[in-house]
């Protein structure tokens, strides 16, 4: 029937489109499992490392580690870590934007800033806009490891170490349930004191072994790529989820417009057939 | 009682031990140190060795680590370690071959590897072997 045609394969390619959605949807919602899981093992780590570093902030070191000194802000370092991919919702937009209304703010008070990138999106979008782009990785896949992260993290910590940048931070999306992802930016350098949670006042120091600035420099070292590799770990759980709840939305979108194209085809084939027999009556009535 | 010291001991990959314990002894840098309660604060990088949480007279338990860093505040000991592992699920077969293969490498006089490297490799393994044989000799 010559009236329907059109509607029959705009049903078909949109069933089409909802199997490759729905695919996604699960492929996302495995995925995602194993990446939480990840997220979750490397949490106590970061955790407890960023709890030396809190409990070393409030110690009163003889001697003073250049990360932990606080100097005029004149330029600073951001890592952005994004997705590999997109189909994922809003997930890179929205940390863009967050960062973006942080550009404006630093540019209003006339700071530079330089950008290393962890993800191809995030690759992409900083070229496109111009933005001072020192370093970049992608196409770190699901099981990230932490030697991929090193180059970009010793860029900054150069940079930082030489005096062309006085702040690091680190930007990436936090987990924070399977609807929910949250831009997060965390200063890394200089170290901030945060809360303790038991009484440290007091002047006190610790024994380092074999000496200090060896000891310190590990560490800091060690801090700063783990709470990179962290939000790492966190931003690929985050994307997973976002994918998954994006291609759920999908699915049931085409699952609504096929219905409705559905009825749209009855009618036609209805009327079609109405008007069909109302001719053959009119003309058995006319002979 | 006797007095304890809480003791958390994680890995880059999870947590491994958390709880009390009476001491705790760990391969420090410049040689084994014993933590007992109350001892001041220190910081201190790990070789790779074997960490030992005593919990109380009868028990105790044992860890391989690959290195990492040990922080001690007077009520709290926290090992960083970069892969941690009970004693008891080394394998030794793989350390072994671990070790074969660290030796190889280092008599390979092609100039090709990384000597640092193959070195640490094979420091490794040894101490995983050193760590089995202290086991079992206590075991007997």
């Amino acid at each position: 029937m010559a009236v329907g045609k059109e509607i029959r394969t705009k049903i078909a390619s949109i069933k089409n489109t909802q199997k490759i959605t729905r695919a996604m949807e699960m492929v996302a919602a495995s995925k995602m499992r194993k990446t939480k899981d990840r997220m979750q093992a490397t949490r106590p780590y970061s955790k407890k490392i960023s709890q030396i570093i809190n409990h070393l902030s409030h110690a009163n070191p003889e001697y003073k580690h250049p990360y932990m000194i606080v100097r005029e802000v004149k330029r600073v370092g951001i890592i952005v870590v994004s997705s590999d991919r997109g189909l994922c919702g809003g997930l890179n937009a929205n940390l863009f934007r967050t960062i973006l209304n942080q550009m404006q703010q630093w540019n209003s008070r006339n700071i530079e800033i330089d950008i290393c990138t962890v993800g191809g999106k995030a690759a992409n979008f900083f070229s496109n806009i111009n933005a001072n782009v020192i370093g970049q990785v992608a196409k770190l896949g699901d099981t990230p490891h932490q030697m991929d992260i090193i180059g970009v993290i010793k860029i900054m910590l150069d940079g930082y170490e030489n005096g062309s940048i006085d702040q690091l931070h680190v930007i990436n999306n936090e987990f924070v349930n399977t609807m929910t992802q949250k831009p997060v930016m965390t200063q890394l350098l200089p170290v901030v004191a945060g809360d303790l949670e038991d009484d440290l006042s007091g002047c006190w120091d610790y024994l380092y072994e074999p000496g200090a600035k060896e000891v310190l420099d590990h560490l800091l070292q060690r801090y700063v790529e783990s709470i990179v590799y962290q939000g790492l770990v966190e931003n690929n759980a985050c994307e997973q989820a976002a994918r998954m709840v994006a291609m759920k939305s999908a699915s049931d979108n085409a699952g609504n417009i096929i219905k409705e194209l559905q009825l749209v085809y009855n009618k036609a084939r209805q009327a079609a057939i109405t008007q069909e027999i109302s001719e053959i009556v009119a003309g058995a009535a006319a002979v | 009682m006797a007095m304890t010291i809480h003791v958390d001991i994680v890995s880059a990959e999870q947590e491994v031990y958390s709880g009390l314990a009476e001491m705790l002894f760990a391969p420090a840098e410049l040689g084994e140190v014993g933590i007992a309660p109350r001892h001041a604060p220190l910081i201190t990088k790990l070789k790779p060795g074997e960490v030992r949480v005593k919990i109380s007279d009868k028990e105790s338990q044992e860890f391989y680590i690959s290195g990492g860093l040990l922080e001690v505040q007077p009520h709290v000991v926290t090992v960083l370690a970069d892969t941690a592992i009970r004693a008891h699920d080394i394998d030794e077969a793989q350390a072994l071959q671990a070790k074969a293969r660290a030796e190889e490498m280092l008599n390979d006089k092609s100039g090709k590897i990384d000597y640092a490297r193959a070195q640490a490799q094979l420091a490794e393994a040894v101490m995983q072997l050193r760590t089995l044989e202290r086991l079992r000799k206590r075991g007997s």
